[in-house]
């Protein structure tokens, strides 16, 4: 079952999150930044599941965007890991401008593209 | 629409989350939402669904069938196009249903065979390459290991594995090692074939990938591999620094120490490490279990002393190293040790290990506690060493300690230590299993106490006595000296009401002062017949013997194995192979020894007992089981009893029964002309079925007037029309309600009447044709109600009901959870002359009541049975100067509520009862002054406060000068307006029994 779902930057910042379990707003700050330093710390190498206290995170990167899902034990990992990218691809679909300063890109949200991800309807607003 | 409906299915579900019982009445919408023809609809249904199925899959088993065909339907590509990912059909859909249909077959031959085709699809239909994919094939491995195995889907699943272990992408390898590790219990011969890739990934430079691995090595643990696997868990453990995975490797490491340990320096090694790593953060009960490990030790004693010893020496030589800080719980550990064993060493004299306790004491990086667990054992090696320098300096030093804790031990040694001899018999070696038994009744103070009450002193009251006492008598200032509160049990110290006879037998006339050896259970010398796993057949010993002896050969075949393994990767590979190569599989022959398909049943039963090294006495445990067992025993003979009882009571209801039978038939004829005199007759049965719960000793008076032969008996001009004919002959043996009409229209007249049969209650249902005609196709049904089972009873009639006749329907309730009132409803329909029917609905009230029954336990039982219960209620109710004697509150409380009177000593009254199917409870009843002091105590935690409601309902009965919410036909009552209220029951039928009547 998802707990929780971030949309977090590179810096740091919580770009948006959502919490399916109570968790009181000055613990929701430390979770997020202990989450996003560990998120930071792993390489590409190294699998996008983390074993984070008695819960799982599973997070991909887009750009300097960070999308982290925190799952309990039960939950298949590689099918939340999915399901975010299915999130940015709706994203992608809804929002139409949502593009990277290159356009030659065929698909802004590919993790290995340098673009910035952003998203907006009038004035496109960088999310990161 | 869609939309609609799918959210509202999403609300239905939080809700179902937060109050499962407030969506129960609507479970037939979640079925109609799984069947709906919008597809995210039914998606939303299937949350509420596996939740469902979680907690009670046996409810839906029926639905098998439904989610196999969504599922094929989902995997045939049926769904629209909108609902793939990547080309995928509804991947999460599929995901979901998978874990459902998990759920559903697990454990069920039957409903698994209707899962193996759509499950054999999935797995094939998902080839394509793509991240989601190996999602659905995961979740569809994780399926075909959960329900009943079938061989070819499970060679199936075991290649996918393979494919995800192997693949060269982390997430995926990721997935099939948490794949094997669910997949390892039942099938380790499949670790065997990825040996090499779990070796790899032991030492992969993502500790997540490591942790895992850990994570799987810890199910295949053995007695042969325990030592790698163990130094690899603490080689991880040293590196990790979160708190979470310490706690949770320091409890494994533990666990698997205890089990498998090979030797005792291994094992004082391991849980050495375990300790200075966990330290402080780990589970306390792993100090604690070790603790006790050392103490109570195993079936060797020779053995149990090496292990003693060594833990001794090496916490010895560990205090030793300067500059080495310990967690506090380690140096517990060490100094309860110590104290207990350190007279094992040779060398080292008692004086030596105190002067080491000492300096650790005056260290400053210790807190408190473990401070105390230090004095403490400088207080037990003190009788022990002969010159006492130290210990002096120590009591000088701590009796002035800030800290109370720490002056009150320093106290105790103190005064301990003036008198040698004594503190040797108090601190005796090696004693710290045996019980130390103490007169805890305080008999030694009998004499005090009578000679201060003799002088006037108020006896002791307990303490919730007393705030009951403060509390009834509200903010006045008491003017009454204050009593002088000794305790004694001789006296009126009563703990409970079990310990009145206990207790003083204890203490008996004993004028002792100090300890006394009183008859615990000893447990030296005899055979051990129950150990932790259970029975312990005497061959245990040999088959011990045996497996010890096996390890051998079966190594030989791994080793075997691994040679296979070897020359095949010479064969396919290169001929040379690199050093590391063989290191590693130097390393896999030690991790997966014991894994060969001959040792598989030693791996699927984990807890097996065979390569337990150390296989725990657990004196404390057997005692405790010994006890449970007998107070089983106890309540089931009490039961036994119970039935014997009952039938010699049978007489008086037969013989009630004649007449009783003639004198009601007689009543609904001639009621007008009744006269008060039969009338009397009346409550019979009910005041019949009383006495047959009150033990002869209690039969009172007013209960005897009712074998008085009546009076008008003659009116036997039995009609059998009379509803009353209905009375079915079980009513014979068992006691009943009053008839009570239900529900009636200008044809049939439906009543209803309870039957408390001693395993369950028997609602029965009298149909009464008045018509003339008569009725085709009458059918009673009983509308299913979520406290009770109801079954019908055989022998329910045709389905004819002649003019002007009555039939019965029969319903046995059980009770399937506490509740207080509960509503169980029906309805009847029939034809009349075949041409249109008609239903008519009813319902009836059952309270718990109805289900309550005596309990007949002996005092003594009673005493046992009261200290096993936890629940717990206690209530002190004011009573009129009148009601205060005891006996008549008891038999009221009898009649009313079905409870068994134990015993009555002095102002106290034990009472027991038992809520069907076999929830005891118990009462006990002290007066003291105009007070009436209830406590109760249950084995169910609501039973004791609704008793309680009703006890106090009765006693607004007892007492005049209180409302009476029950409209019973007590004693006060005048005839003219009981013949009132019959007249309105019967013929009237509008009131119900428990209705308020007003005075």
């Amino acid at each position: 079952m998802i707990k929780f779902f971030l949309m977090v930057n590179k810096q740091g910042q919580t770009r948006l999150s959502k919490y399916y379990e109570h968790v009181e707003i000055n613990k929701r700050t430390l979770l997020e930044t202990e989450v996003i330093k560990s998120c930071l710390s792993r390489s590409n190498e190294q699998c996008s599941f983390i074993e984070y206290k008695d819960f799982k995170l599973i997070y991909r990167q887009y750009a300097a965007l960070f999308i982290v899902v925190g799952v309990n034990d039960t939950e298949n990992e590689m099918a939340i890991y999915e399901f975010i990218h299915n999130f940015v691809e709706v994203l992608d679909d809804y929002f139409s401008r949502v593009s990277g300063p290159s356009h030659t890109q065929a698909s802004p949200y590919r993790a290995a593209s340098p673009t910035c991800f952003q998203a907006g309807n009038q004035s496109s607003r960088c999310l990161c | 629409m869609e939309i609609i409906r799918r959210k509202a299915v999403l609300a239905l579900y939080k809700f179902y989350l937060i109050a499962p019982n407030q969506v129960q009445h609507i479970h037939i919408k979640f079925r109609k939402a799984l069947c709906d023809r919008d597809v995210g609809v039914m998606a939303a249904s299937l949350h509420i669904y596996l939740r469902m199925i979680k907690e009670n899959s046996s409810a839906y088993k029926d639905l098998t069938g439904s989610f196999v065909t969504i599922l094929k339907q989902v995997v045939g590509g049926k769904l629209p196009v909108d609902f793939n990912y990547h080309s995928v059909p509804a991947p999460w859909l599929q995901i979901q249903l998978l874990r459902i249909l998990g759920l559903l077959g697990k454990d069920d031959q039957r409903t698994s065979e209707l899962m193996y085709d759509v499950l054999d699809e999935s797995l094939r239909r998902a080839e394509l390459n793509h991240n989601v994919t190996y999602a659905i094939l995961f979740e569809c491995v994780h399926t075909v290991y959960s329900v009943y195995p079938k061989s070819e889907l499970l060679e199936k699943a075991a290649k996918c594995i393979g494919k995800f272990v192997l693949s060269p992408k982390i997430n995926l390898k990721y997935l099939g090692l948490k794949a094997l590790t669910y997949v390892i219990q039942q099938d380790p011969t499949l670790a065997l074939q990825h040996q090499m890739t779990i070796i790899e990934c032991l030492d992969h430079p993502d500790p997540i990938i490591k942790r895992e691995t850990l994570e799987l090595l810890y199910r295949i643990t053995n007695a042969q591999n325990i030592t790698v696997i163990v130094q690899k868990m603490l080689e991880y453990l040293h590196q990790s620094k979160e708190e979470y995975i310490i706690v949770n490797l320091v409890g494994k490491i533990a666990e698997l120490a205890e089990k498998y340990a090979p030797d005792n320096a291994w094992f004082i090694q391991t849980m050495n490490a375990v300790f200075s790593v966990g330290g402080d953060v780990m589970h306390p009960d792993i100090p604690n279990n070790f603790l006790r490990l050392l103490a109570e030790g195993f079936d060797d004693e020779t053995e149990n002393q090496q292990l003693r010893l060594y833990a001794v020496q090496s916490y010895f030589t560990l205090l030793d190293v300067e500059n080495v800080f310990y967690p506090q719980r380690f140096l517990q550990v060490m100094s309860w040790v110590l104290g207990e064993y350190s007279y094992l060493l040779d060398k080292e004299t008692p004086e030596e290990v105190i002067t080491k306790l000492y300096k650790l004491l005056r260290s400053d990086s210790i807190s408190s506690e473990t401070k105390a667990w230090i004095i403490a054992a400088v207080t037990k090696l003190t009788p022990q060493a002969h010159s006492s320098n130290i210990v002096e300096r120590l009591i000088q030093e701590f009796t002035t300690s800030l800290d109370t804790c720490l002056r009150q031990h320093a106290f105790e040694l103190k005064h301990l230590h003036e008198n040698v001899k004594f503190m040797k018999g108090l601190l005796p070696v090696d004693k710290s299993c045996e019980d130390m038994v103490v007169d805890a009744s305080l008999s030694f103070l009998d004499g005090f106490v009578a000679e201060e009450l003799s002088q006037g002193a108020a006896p002791y009251k307990p303490h919730h006595q007393r705030q009951e006492e403060k509390l009834s008598q509200g903010k006045v200032l008491s003017f009454e000296p204050y009593g002088l509160s000794f305790s004694s049990s001789g006296f009126s110290g009563r703990q409970s009401p079990a310990g009145i006879s206990l207790g003083s037998d204890i203490s008996g006339n004993s004028t002792d002062t100090g300890l006394k050896e009183t008859n615990s259970l000893k447990l030296e010398g005899i055979k051990k017949l129950w150990g932790k796993e259970g029975y312990l057949p005497k061959k245990e010993s040999k088959t011990g013997e045996e497996t010890e002896a096996l390890p051998v050969p079966q190594e030989n075949i791994i080793m075997e194995n691994v040679d296979q393994i070897i020359t095949k990767n010479d064969q396919s590979q290169a001929l040379t192979q690199s050093k590391e190569e063989k290191e590693k599989q130097l390393l896999a022959s030690s991790l997966f020894v014991g894994l060969g398909s001959e040792s598989t049943i030693n791996l699927l039963g984990k807890a097996d007992t065979l390569s337990h090294k150390f296989r725990r006495k657990s004196k404390v445990k057997e005692t405790k089981s010994g006890q449970t067992t007998t107070s089983q025993n106890m309540t089931r003979s009490s039961f036994s009893s119970s039935s014997n009882v009952t039938y010699e009571e049978d007489y008086y209801l037969d013989n009630f029964q004649d007449r009783g039978d003639k004198e009601v038939k007689k009543f609904s004829l001639n009621s007008e002309l009744l006269d008060s005199e039969s009338l009397t007759e009346l409550p019979l049965v009910e005041k019949i079925s009383n006495c047959r719960l009150s033990t002869p000793s209690l039969f009172a008076d007013n209960n005897m007037e009712v074998f008085h032969p009546p009076q008008s008996a003659a009116a036997s001009v039995a009609n059998e029309i009379s509803l009353t004919s209905s009375l079915l002959e079980e009513t014979t043996e068992h006691m009943h309600s009053d008839l009570m009409e239900v529900c009636n229209n200008e044809t049939i007249s439906v009543s209803s009447y309870k039957i408390w049969k001693d395993e369950c209650l028997l609602m029965v249902w009298s149909v009464f044709n008045k018509s003339a005609s008569e009725l085709k196709s009458a059918n009673l049904e009983m509308a299913p109600a979520e406290n009770f089972k109801i079954t019908e009873q055989p022998g329910c009639c045709l389905p004819v009901i002649e003019a002007e006749s009555t039939k019965n329907f029969q319903y046995s309730v059980q009770m399937e959870k506490p509740f207080t009132e509960g509503n169980l409803s029906g309805f009847i329909n029939y034809q009349v002359m075949d041409t249109h029917s008609v239903q008519l609905e009813f319902s009836v009230n059952l309270s718990l009541l109805d289900f309550i029954r005596p309990l007949k336990i002996s005092t003594e039982d009673f005493g046992k049975l009261w200290l096993s219960f936890a629940n717990d209620v206690k209530q002190n109710v004011k009573m009129s100067e009148s009601q205060a004697a005891l006996p008549s509150t008891l038999k009221a409380l009898q009649q009313e509520l079905r409870l068994h009177v134990v015993d009555i000593i002095g102002n106290e009254g034990l009472l027991a009862c038992q809520l069907l199917p076999s929830i005891p409870c118990l009462l006990h009843f002290r007066v003291h002054g105009d007070m009436l002091a209830l406590w109760f105590r249950s084995s169910c935690s609501t039973l004791p406060d609704y008793l309680l409601y009703q006890c106090q309902k009765v006693r607004a009965w007892i007492d005049p000068q209180l409302p009476v919410p029950i409209p019973c036909f007590h004693p006060g009552m005048t005839r003219a307006f009981k013949a009132e209220c019959f007249v309105s029951v019967f013929l009237s039928s509008r009131c119900k029994k428990h209705d308020y009547i007003p005075l």
